[in-house]
């Protein structure tokens, strides 16, 4: 009974919880890290150093007015926010956070649930969430969104084909798309996965920024050609629904890509026994660090680099992306055959 | 009696979506039907302990196909008047009668498949590995190699052919 329904229950909420809080305060951390390289302070008024910044602004979006612009699709417009947040969402179903620990007497596995074709799930889940970009656009009912989620789904569409190319190399590495036994086939392996497939890692990351609209890939946001991005005509809740999707979306990719190519929840150099002092920190913190790391990585890079043209970034897709993902497989399937 | 009950709703989602993507006025929302369509289809597929098939629906019909009909829909120009849909050379009858063919067919498919014995299934222990996903990847390319290759290879072509529309000179 416990470990049925209780256990998956507790789980569920806590997950879910911990990734709506964590999306709030990557807004923060966003604005305070980019302050800083702005030479800026940020946020600093409500709590100390701003950090009760973000329950401000919940408190903020929650009170604004909810606008329905009168020639709008009023169901389509109303769905949008939600297909985008959903998938968002329940791609955490399948991501590990540490191994099975023991707690309170009950074998616990730090993941929602671990399904054999964990990886596909995550590529199809992510697949949907297209729907809510485009038919926001559409159902706006309004050229500047129109124009956006059209650019936002071509890029979107064209940037899942090289980071499925990488996965399938991953996968080759692996042998399974669990993603728990992905990360036991890197402990077997005695290496991280980034170290013998650092191409398929830094396509996989590139794509990453473009899947999830991050700068130097922003087009879709891109204020100067097109006010607002997809959500102008939304407001209130709504346009934050959008908003947290798109950081929830970071962390997926974040925690995706600590899982398939830094070992997951591993410490490092998980085999080597003179590291052994490593342990004191628990798995699911290595797991939350690594996480941290690319989430600061993808900050950086917005402050860092300036915004693509919209036919470099396509050019960069399908010329430059696909192509090498392909090699990457190819090379990938013929060492292993040779190495068999 | 549970998996019962869970199949019956879930086809009864199924042939109401699709009823609905036929008979939805706005096209838009008619493709949004047919998406939800495909969810459910993989519920079903996720029911019979076909995972892999499942996760493959979503991702290629319900996550990649209709986002291309989406564009297409999106793109052509739709708000024109009912009367504009009209179509004096529609041949009602001709495609009333192809319709009572095809539902003919299936019911024949349907009733010689009840009278005939279990096609035979090429046996789980035959099959050198286990997992959902290697096995159909097992049967792929051992059983149905040619099969898949003809499928692979009516893809190319119509790539190419969609290539060679689109660009006039090459």
């Amino acid at each position: 009974m416990i470990d049925r329904f209780v256990i998956p229950l507790l789980k569920i909420l806590v997950v879910l919880n911990a990734t709506l809080v964590g999306v709030t305060y990557m807004v923060l951390l966003e604005r305070k890290v980019i302050a800083w390289a702005q030479s800026r302070l940020g946020p600093m008024r409500v709590g100390p150093y701003g950090v009760l910044q973000p329950v401000a602004d919940a408190i903020k979006l929650m009170l604004k007015e909810d606008i329905t612009p009168r020639k709008a699709d009023r169901w389509v417009f109303t769905a949008a926010p939600i297909i985008s947040m959903v998938p968002a969402l329940i791609v955490y179903a399948v991501i590990p956070f540490g191994p099975t620990v023991r707690l309170f007497g009950h074998d616990v596995a730090l993941s929602v649930t671990d399904i054999n074709v964990g990886l596909l799930y995550i590529v199809s889940v992510a697949s949907v969430g297209v729907y809510g970009i485009i038919l926001a656009g559409y159902a706006s009912n309004s050229k500047f969104p129109l124009l956006s989620s059209l650019r936002a789904s071509a890029q979107l569409i064209s940037y899942e084909v090289a980071v499925t190319l990488t996965l399938v190399s991953v996968i080759l590495m692996s042998g399974t798309l669990s993603m728990i036994g992905i990360v036991n086939s890197q402990y077997n392996a005695r290496v991280w996965f980034a170290f013998v497939q650092p191409m398929a890692f830094v396509i996989f990351f590139i794509g990453g920024l473009a899947e999830t609209n991050r700068a130097p890939f922003d087009l879709p946001e891109a204020e100067q050609e097109l006010t607002g991005g997809f959500h102008t005509e939304y407001s209130g809740m709504r346009f934050a629904l959008f908003f947290l999707a798109e950081y929830a979306n970071m962390i997926v990719v974040s925690s995706v890509a600590t899982t398939l190519f830094f070992g997951g929840w591993l410490r490092p150099f998980p085999n080597v026994a003179v590291l052994h002092f490593l342990d004191i920190v628990p798995s699911w913190m290595w797991f939350l660090i690594k996480s941290f790391v690319f989430l600061y990585i993808f900050i950086w890079v917005r402050a860092t680099l300036p915004r693509y043209r919209y036919d470099q970034l396509m050019r960069l897709g399908w010329k430059v992306l696909i192509p090498l993902a392909i090699a990457n497989l190819v090379v990938t399937g013929i060492v292993k055959v040779i190495l068999s | 009696m549970g998996e019962a009950i869970a199949f019956y709703t879930i086809a009864a989602f199924i042939l109401g979506f699709a009823v609905l993507v036929v008979t939805t006025k706005d096209t838009v929302h008619s493709v949004l039907f047919l998406v939800l369509d495909f969810l459910f289809v993989a519920a079903l597929y996720v029911m019979l302990g076909a995972q892999f098939l499942a996760v493959i629906q979503v991702l290629v019909y319900a996550g990649g196909i209709v986002v291309l009909y989406l564009f297409v829909v999106m793109l052509v120009n739709l708000k024109r008047p009912p009367e504009a849909h009209h179509d004096p050379h529609r041949r009602s009858k001709l495609g009333m009668a192809l319709a009572a063919a095809v539902l003919l067919e299936l019911a024949i498919i349907v009733a010689s498949g009840y009278a005939r014995a279990a096609s035979p299934t090429v046996p789980a222990a035959a099959i050198p590995v286990s997992g959902n996903t290697e096995q159909v990847g097992w049967l792929l390319y051992t059983s149905y190699l040619i099969p898949f290759e003809i499928a692979s290879m009516l893809l190319l072509v119509a790539m190419i052919g969609a290539i060679v529309l689109a660009k006039r000179e090459l």
